[in-house]
């Protein structure tokens, strides 16, 4: 069963250290405000997964202290430029990478949807990704049919993933509309926690429309009502990225001094409304 | 008519598009160039090619999640994608990661993204680098996000076709693994590509210059194909087009 928790500091604690965590596409539903209270929290040595990509969030949790590795495709901040502290703590090597391509993040979840060790996928080879993948196979075409050699990517299941949604309902049904990524991650993982900016009694599964965009609550672990929880990233239709709040972090992020800051301002003073 | 460096490049890319083989434009992140030159290709021709921005909204056709496009390329669903790089070399690898002798880079980017699959699966890669200098276009990579060429053993339908900068356009021969000057942007040089390029290229006898914005085409631009870009970019359509979203 779904547990519903009153507010996202609940669900921030549901985050162990050490955790493997996966967190969407800087466009995907990304739960800022579970972010910010789990580094309010404190954790540590987070293994984070960008699935396939991200930005501000890995970014201040990087910065934060709460990573020690990060597996990832890239961490942008899109139209406002490197993501500052990913950038310095790569370059200090304060923290891990384990750089990817998108297909490989994906097919990595695939692999774990399936319930299959590992997944073949194209491409790849001669680049230095795969040179620096000790975890990565090449193997010639094991079916014999001439198609040459081919890449396998071992199955990744993260132990955490975490998600913001416009819309949940009392049965731990999540509406993700057509941002299916998020299925995937859903299906992949042990523990899935989720913020939502509305909790309605209907259920989701009641209506054919909103059925088709919606995962089922047997995938969601916990869900916490938070209201804004992915400012200042957008929520699609309901409300628009903070464009001049996103440049204002690049900026102030860029020093380690600036970026503590703006930790002190934006995440440790703060308490995120639930409603 | 004056117009842009950005509209110039527009154009550029526009005229790439134009042959019939070019049934699906697909284009990636924070690519509002690329995305422009396609939805003016598309409004050009009535319709074709069909024209897919991953972050658009009713331009973005994806409904199957962030693997869908990769799924589609690795079909052959998808005829052209843009690619640019930190770095650049002479055999057309891309870096998109750093910097530096890699895992210690000296300056680190944001990372590879879909570059080491698309780079092999869509039959028409072109390059999209603005900033002409040897600082981008070097001897050699210091890391290989997608290779520009492959062994015969590895299945590779795709790779790179031409490459758009602010002083040229470059084809690519995959047989020689070089670069061939096409066509250089008016009011610059052979000498000066040579000059901002750090490895060698083939550079025929007669270089013609690219040919000037036509003017249906950047009145296009600046009325209804610029409100299309705008739905995905906003400012750029704004600032670099003068449409208001």
């Amino acid at each position: 069963m779904t547990t519903y928790l009153d507010h996202i500091d609940d669900l921030a604690s549901e985050v162990p250290d050490g955790a493997l965590l996966a967190l969407p596409p800087e466009y995907s539903f990304v739960p800022m405000a579970l972010v910010r209270a789990i580094i309010r929290r404190g954790v540590k040595d987070l293994h984070v997964l960008t699935v396939p990509i991200n930005g501000l969030a890995a970014d201040m949790l990087i910065g934060a202290g709460c990573v020690r590795k990060i597996e990832c495709a890239a961490v942008s901040l899109g139209e406002a430029g490197l993501a500052p502290r990913f950038s310095a703590a790569v370059e200090a090597e304060t923290v891990e990478v384990l750089d990817s391509t998108c297909p490989a993040v994906h097919t990595a979840l695939q692999a774990t949807e399936k319930g299959v060790p590992f997944m073949p996928l194209g491409g790849l080879i001669g680049s230095d990704i795969l040179n620096n993948r000790d975890d990565w196979k090449v193997v010639d075409d094991p079916l014999e049919q001439g198609n040459g050699r081919i890449v396998l990517i071992p199955a990744i299941q993260p132990d955490v993933a975490i998600i913001h949604s416009p819309l949940a309902d009392r049965d731990g049904n999540v509406w993700i509309g057509r941002r299916r990524e998020l299925a995937t991650i859903a299906h992949a993982s042990k523990t899935l926690l989720v913020t939502a900016e509305r909790i309605q009694d209907e259920s989701l599964l009641e209506s054919e429309a909103t059925a088709a965009g919606t995962l089922p609550g047997f995938y969601v672990s916990a869900v916490a009502p938070a209201v804004h929880g992915a400012k200042p990233l957008g929520l699609v239709e309901v409300y628009p990225p903070d464009t001049d709040e996103i440049i204002s972090y690049a900026r102030e992020a860029r020093t380690e001094e600036g970026f503590q800051a703006y930790l002190q301002q934006n995440v440790f003073t703060v308490r995120e409304a639930a409603e | 008519m004056t117009y842009s460096k950005d509209e110039f490049l527009i154009t550029a890319i526009a005229r790439l598009l134009e042959t019939d083989d070019v049934r699906h434009v697909a284009v990636g992140a924070a690519s509002p160039v690329p995305g422009a030159a396609a939805l003016l290709v598309r409004k050009l021709k009535g319709g074709t090619p069909r024209v897919s921005l991953i972050h658009g909204k009713a331009t973005n056709p994806f409904t199957d999640g962030g693997r869908e496009i990769f799924d589609a390329a690795g079909q052959g669903r998808i005829d052209v994608f843009f690619l640019g790089g930190v770095q650049i070399d002479g055999e057309a690898n891309l870096n998109l990661v750093g910097s530096g002798e890699y895992p210690k880079v000296d300056k680190r980017f944001p990372g590879s993204f879909g570059s080491a699959y698309m780079y092999f699966t869509v039959p028409r890669v072109i390059l999209f680098r603005p900033e002409h200098s040897r600082r981008v276009f070097v001897p050699k990579v210091d890391f290989i996000s997608a290779p520009g060429v492959s062994d015969p053993d590895v299945h590779r339908p795709g790779g790179p076709k031409f490459m758009v900068t602010e002083l040229c356009i470059m084809a690519f021969d995959t047989e020689c693994r070089r670069f061939r000057l096409q066509s250089v942007t008016p009011g610059r040089t052979v000498e000066e590509v040579l000059d901002n390029t750090g490895f060698e290229i083939d550079v025929p006898e007669n270089v013609p210059e690219t040919p000037v914005p036509e003017e249906d085409r950047l009145a296009l631009l600046r009325s209804s194909v610029g409100v299309e870009i705008g739905d995905t970019y906003p400012a750029f359509a704004r600032d670099v087009l003068g449409v208001a979203a």
